[in-house]
């Protein structure tokens, strides 16, 4: 790991300023993604900002729109949530299965949407449910935060605060697995959406896409075998030693399926 | 440049000088002498280094020293009751959990953390549960009885 | 047997200290003054060296030194220790392997240069600021096509990149078998190459004591004593009686740290320069690039079959993959671990094989668990399952019809190799009943009721444990003895010290070693401490590995043992004042034939050490020294059933069931057995199903993390059934076999054949391990195309 200044931030506010000073100090929220890199030296910041104890950033409130969730709040809290396996348990179900126990017990919302990793989970709920993300600047729709390959329509001096997700009908998620990483190769979100039905897809792309001709075809009849025909393009898919762009392609398919048999 | 870090570890309160480079798994195995927590790779996935922070079982290779600043730290060498094993640390060693004993304080970090969560897990639930730690000796037969063993055993 | 004898499930004395924390791995140890080191490695597979520029390097905090292979050319390059004679006659070809490179890279990892640092950081940090001007040159990476001429060469002195091109049997007759053959099954397949992936990563300690001279070499190694053989006779770092290497708790091994590597010697020659001592420890990349890989054989195999059935004849053609230098053992393993094992249970009436051995830019390939007998088990296994299916029999009852019969050892077979005995068909009988394989077809229904295929595979391997004996071996190439050796040590109080020349990393000697100790002499298993893994203390001993820890170093302890039982008897007829003919000794007492007169053996250490009435001209003391060839190898064979369900809509595959029968002989501790058993079917299932070290045509390993390198976890595997069919072996005093390797033996033909068998329904003829979902899915597809 290179050297840098760690710096304990009292507020959104004053890590904002941190960052929106120097491009080269970066955010660290439960630092999953970021310690690693660090320990590569495949990143040298000046000063990380750590989003840790910023006061807050860790709620979960639910009301009859939806649930709102902290950015600081961890993937364990979400899963263990009784508030979002009430609302939204397609989400809590989600939050469950990212990484290991330890990467839940520490990995946060907030961190996971910032970074943008192609194969991450969160991307596909925010997307599936048409969630709204709140920054320290702005509401942000799910549909434009995620802007391509580890890239978000964040600003230098923005910090994500929280994510709203609306109520939906039936929902769940199923991913497939990388048998190596236990990233998604590619995992598929559905729901019935509070602006109609949702079909997002993480890990097979670079970065989280939808896939209307699904969504189309759930709308008006919301069966595994409405989708079961519908294939998606390779082409653009991403592409690696476990899994060729047609397999992905594949894949999509096959977990839209399960994902709708398993929202029932 | 180095930031001093205060915190309880095993139930001591501890301190040392740090870089805001160096890991808890670092500062617990250089500045603390606890060499029960190992490193086993470089990207966060073996689990040979999973201690208690605050309760909850996390890589102690993913946090930095100065991030611990105030927890208080669990590790392998503070499970035991003096000279007498922890009832997860006897079903190991009654249900040959271990060969090399690498993996096995982040075996035993993980595994008390879930019997925490869910105190009478399944089989499958095991196995699921030991996603972040990689055991090569075992073929983790005998882990997951030696928790499963751990996990009655605590339940009294 | 006693309590705490052998054939005791004893809980091992071992793990106190590593549940509790305690353990003393080397990374753990830190010496006074320490430093620490950082390697410089090539990023090119393949590049000329044009300059190491470390002018800044060194003026950066902290550094104490820095070298480059011309630095150290008084010390000799890194060595193979088996010397395989070519088809023509002529030694293998083993290029120069310096320890830092010198004019030229030949893999990714290769080492170029080290800094050394007071802290590590600070090495890192200079390291990074190391020049090195590299002439990259294309790359060899496939071994199918590492051959043919006019191709980038790797070494001056091994034309064509071939090391050697090796072969057993009649050519000849051989082809002849397969004219006259009813039927031919002929496959060509790879083995999978592998990382090892200890989970402690190799790590040294360093440092040289100027007032006397001494090295001291803490080492993550399975052979200390190996160690300091190759170190001091061939690279000439110091004399053997002034380095001492200490293996402590050793974080697994699999093969992977017999080895000498580059860093050891590296860091015991710089120690002396620096003055202080030296650290290094191995970062996971670095493990994945620098430890020798496993396996990487393109295999072209046939069987021929008679009308009835029998195994006519095998013709078998292999390219093994070296990397880009010999390893220490590394020639050895495509050829006398690989090719002698080609019989397997079967009476096959001829055998040829034929072995390529050739130089790619890879890092070496050398013994993995199991070390070239699960490439012939493969090899043997798969064509017999194929076999089975071409010919419309059962797999079981072809391989019943070509059993060795139980009345016909010792057997020879075509290949060298002499069974002492076994019972082959009654391991495949027990097996068929722990697997449960009368209800097979009514769990395959289920499983096709719910879209699913099942398959079942069998694998009913042989092995061959513990290389031996040295004459035979060295007759064969092998540059060492492979003997082992034991020191049987009684204290004046009566407890016992047993220093033995193997080296436990995880196989529990210090519980097994104690029981045999209890066992032979009548000492409580409580008062016999086992010492290992420290050239300082035990006598000179040739390491743990190839599964001979119970059939070589507990025959050692056994001879030792029976040495000391012979002076006791000594000391105690003349302490009962009878003639030593009538001394009997059992149960620790020294009894005069037919009476009640007797003696303790603690009473008889007591008398050696206090000698006031003792027999004249007898040497005071009790502490004997045995060391111990063995006659043959020991051969542990077994038959292993898996059923898998494959979900052909994602290719994914489970194991549904695994049960082994294996013959290891006498169990001296069937629960340490049993667990070994259980990690060798995990690394087979690894290979099987997940692992596979993958480099690009750069020779850029692509899977150089566990990112994307799948190492099996918990969830990969299921329960295993295990049993035993033991045939003690006549062989070793104990009648113990091998149990360290089969399961990564047995297992991979275990798995792929059940994966054939039900891919088999979709009308999937072939897939290559691992077989990963996209490669299932994918034959799927292609099947259906």
């Amino acid at each position: 790991m290179y050297n840098f200044e760690y710096r304990k931030a009292g507020s959104v506010d004053e890590a904002a300023g941190i960052v929106g000073s120097d491009e080269d100090a970066k955010l660290l929220a439960g630092g999953m993604t970021y310690i690693p890199t660090l320990k590569q030296r495949l990143a040298s910041p000046t000063t990380v900002v750590d989003l840790n104890g910023v006061g807050g950033l860790d709620g979960i409130s639910a009301d009859g729109n939806g649930v709102t969730i902290g950015a600081m709040v961890r993937h364990a809290a979400v899963a263990a949530s009784a508030d979002v396996a009430a609302a939204i348990p397609a989400l809590a179900d989600l939050a469950s299965h990212i990484g290991d126990p330890q990467v839940r017990n520490r990995g946060t919302l907030g961190g996971s949407i910032a970074n943008n990793d192609p194969a991450a989970d969160y991307p596909a709920a925010l997307v599936g449910l048409g969630a709204t993300v709140q920054t320290n600047k702005r509401a942000i729709a799910a549909d434009d935060f995620f802007t391509g390959l580890f890239e978000t329509a964040l600003d230098q001096d923005e910090v994500v605060t929280s994510v709203s997700f609306p109520r939906a009908g039936k929902a769940a998620y199923m991913k497939f697995p990388n048998p190596a990483s236990r990233y998604a190769i590619a995992g598929v979100f559905v729901a019935q959406a509070a602006d109609g039905v949702r079909v997002a897809v993480t890990g097979a792309g670079p970065c989280v896409f939808r896939v209307g001709e699904m969504e189309a075809a759930l709308a008006a009849n919301w069966s595994a075998d409405a989708v079961a025909g519908i294939g998606i393009p390779a082409d653009g898919l991403n592409e690696d030693i476990h899994a060729s762009a047609e397999y992905r392609a594949h894949l999509v398919t096959v977990m839209a399926k399960r994902a709708v048999a398993k929202a029932g | 440049m180095t930031v001093s870090v205060s915190l309880t570890v095993n139930g001591e309160a501890v301190s040392a000088d740090v870089e805001p480079r160096t890991l808890l798994v670092q500062m617990l195995r250089e500045n603390l002498d606890l060499t029960g927590t190992h490193v086993g790779c470089d990207t966060s996935q073996c689990g040979a280094c999973v201690v208690h922070v605050d309760g909850e079982s996390v890589k102690a290779c993913t946090v930095l020293a100065v991030q611990a600043e105030g927890a208080d730290v669990k590790t392998i060498e503070g499970v035991a009751d003096g000279d007498t094993l922890h009832p997860m640390q006897q079903a190991f060693h009654e249900n040959h959990g271990l060969q090399c004993g690498f993996c096995t304080p982040g075996m035993i970090m993980s595994a008390l953390d879930l019997v925490k969560n869910n105190p009478a897990p399944s089989e499958k639930e095991i196995r699921e549960w030991l996603e972040g730690n990689l055991c090569r000796c075992t073929g983790y037969h005998n882990i997951v009885k030696s928790i499963d063993a751990g996990a009655a055993a605590m339940r009294g | 047997m006693t309590e705490q004898g052998i054939g005791a499930a004893v809980a091992r004395r071992e793990d106190r200290r590593f549940v509790t924390g305690q353990g003393h791995y080397t990374d753990d140890i830190n010496r006074r003054g320490q430093t620490h080191a950082c390697f410089v490695r090539s990023p090119h597979a393949h590049a000329t060296l044009n300059g190491v520029d470390t002018a800044a390097a060194r003026a950066m905090p902290g550094v104490r030194g820095i070298f480059i292979g011309e630095d150290m050319a008084e010390v000799g390059p890194l060595i193979c220790g088996w010397a395989i004679t070519d088809v023509n006659g002529e030694p293998h070809r083993a290029p120069p392997h310096p320890a830092l490179a010198i004019g030229k890279v030949n893999f990714v990892g290769d080492a170029v240069a080290v800094v050394i640092a007071d802290t590590l950081e600070q090495a890192k940090d200079a390291a990074a600021a190391v020049d090195v001007d590299y002439g990259i040159l294309g790359a060899v990476v496939d071994p199918a096509t590492a051959a043919p001429d006019g191709q980038i060469q790797i070494h001056e002195t091994a034309p064509g990149n071939l090391s050697y091109e090796w072969a057993i049997g009649d050519q000849a007759a051989i082809d002849a078998a397969f004219e006259g053959a009813a039927h031919v099954t002929s496959l060509e397949f790879t083995n999978n190459r592998l990382v090892p992936n200890a989970m402690e990563p190799r790590a040294c300690i360093a440092e040289y004591e100027d007032g006397t001279g001494d090295y001291t070499l803490y080492l993550t190694s399975q052979n200390p004593h190996v160690h300091r053989l190759v170190m001091s006779a061939f690279h000439g770092l110091a004399p053997e009686h002034k380095l001492r290497v200490v293996a402590p708790d050793v974080g697994g091994g699999f093969g992977s740290k017999i080895f000498i590597y580059a860093e050891e010697v590296v860091l015991t020659w710089a120690s002396r320069h620096i003055g202080r001592p030296i650290k290094w420890t191995a970062e996971r990349t670095e493990s994945f690039l620098t430890d020798c890989h496993g396996r990487d054989h393109v295999t072209k195999a046939e069987l021929a079959l008679d009308g009835d059935g029998k195994f006519l004849a095998m013709r078998v053609n292999t390219i093994a993959n070296m990397g880009a230098y010999l390893s220490t053992f590394a020639s050895a393993v495509p050829t006398y671990l690989y090719a002698t094992l080609l019989a397997g249970q079967y009476t096959t009436g001829g055998i040829y094989c034929n072995v390529k051995a050739v130089f790619t830019n890879t890092v070496p390939v050398d013994a993995y668990r199991g070390a070239g007998r699960p490439e012939a088990a493969y090899v043997v296994e798969r064509l017999v399952e194929a076999a089975a299916a071409e010919t419309g029999r059962d797999p079981a009852e072809l391989r019943k019809t070509n059993f060795v019969p139980t009345d016909a050892f010792p057997y020879e077979t075509p290949v060298i190799m002499q069974y002492d005995c076994g019972d082959f068909a009654g391991s495949m009988d027990q097996a068929l009943d722990l697997a449960g394989y009368s209800g097979f077809q009514a769990r395959k229904a289920e499983s096709k009721a719910g879209g699913k295929l099942r398959g079942v595979g069998f694998s009913s391997y042989i092995e061959a444990c513990g290389v031996a004996p040295s004459a035979a071996a060295g007759s064969l190439g092998a540059g060492v003895g492979l003997w082992e050796s034991a020191n049987i040590r009684f204290n004046p109080t009566g407890n016992v010290q047993l220093f033995t020349g193997c080296h436990s990393h995880g196989q529990g000697h210090e519980t097994a070693y104690a029981q045999i100790v209890a066992d032979k002499l009548g000492v409580p298993y409580e008062q016999v401490d086992v010492i290992h893994g420290d050239s300082a203390k035990v006598p000179f001993g040739m390491g743990t590995y190839g599964s001979r820890s119970a059939a070589v170093g507990g025959s050692a302890i056994v001879k030792a043992a029976d040495k000391v039982i012979e002076k006791g008897r000594k000391i105690a007829a003349h302490a009962l004042e009878a003639s030593e003919d009538d001394i009997e000794f059992a149960g620790g007492n020294f009894t005069v034939t037919g009476t009640d007169k007797a003696m303790n053996i603690a009473e008889v250490a007591f008398t050696a050490y206090v000698p006031h009435n003792y027999p004249e001209g007898l040497e005071p003391g009790l502490d004997e020294t045995a060391f111990y060839d063995p006659l043959n190898f020991s051969f542990p064979a077994g038959t292993h059933i898996c059923e898998v369900e494959v979900d052909p809509e994602t290719g994914s595959v489970s194991i549904e069931r695994y049960a082994a029968v294996d013959d290891f002989g006498v169990l001296i501790n069937p629960l340490i057995v049993e667990g070994q058993v259980h990690g060798g079917i995990g690394q087979g299932v690894g290979q099987a199903m997940l692992e596979q070290a993958v480099y690009d045509n750069d020779g850029q390993l692509i899977s150089g993390s566990y990112m994307d390198y799948t190492m099996p976890r918990a969830d990969d595997v299921p329960n295993y059934d295990v049993g035993f069919n033991g045939v003690p072996s006549p062989l070793n005093p104990l009648g113990v076999k091998g149990c360290g390797e089969a399961g990564a033996i047995a297992a991979p033909a275990a798995v792929m054949n059940a994966v054939h068998d039900a891919l088999s329904d979709v009308g999937v003829g072939h897939i290559e391990m691992p077989a990963t979902p996209l490669r299932v899915w994918q034959a799927i597809q292609d099947a259906a195309a």
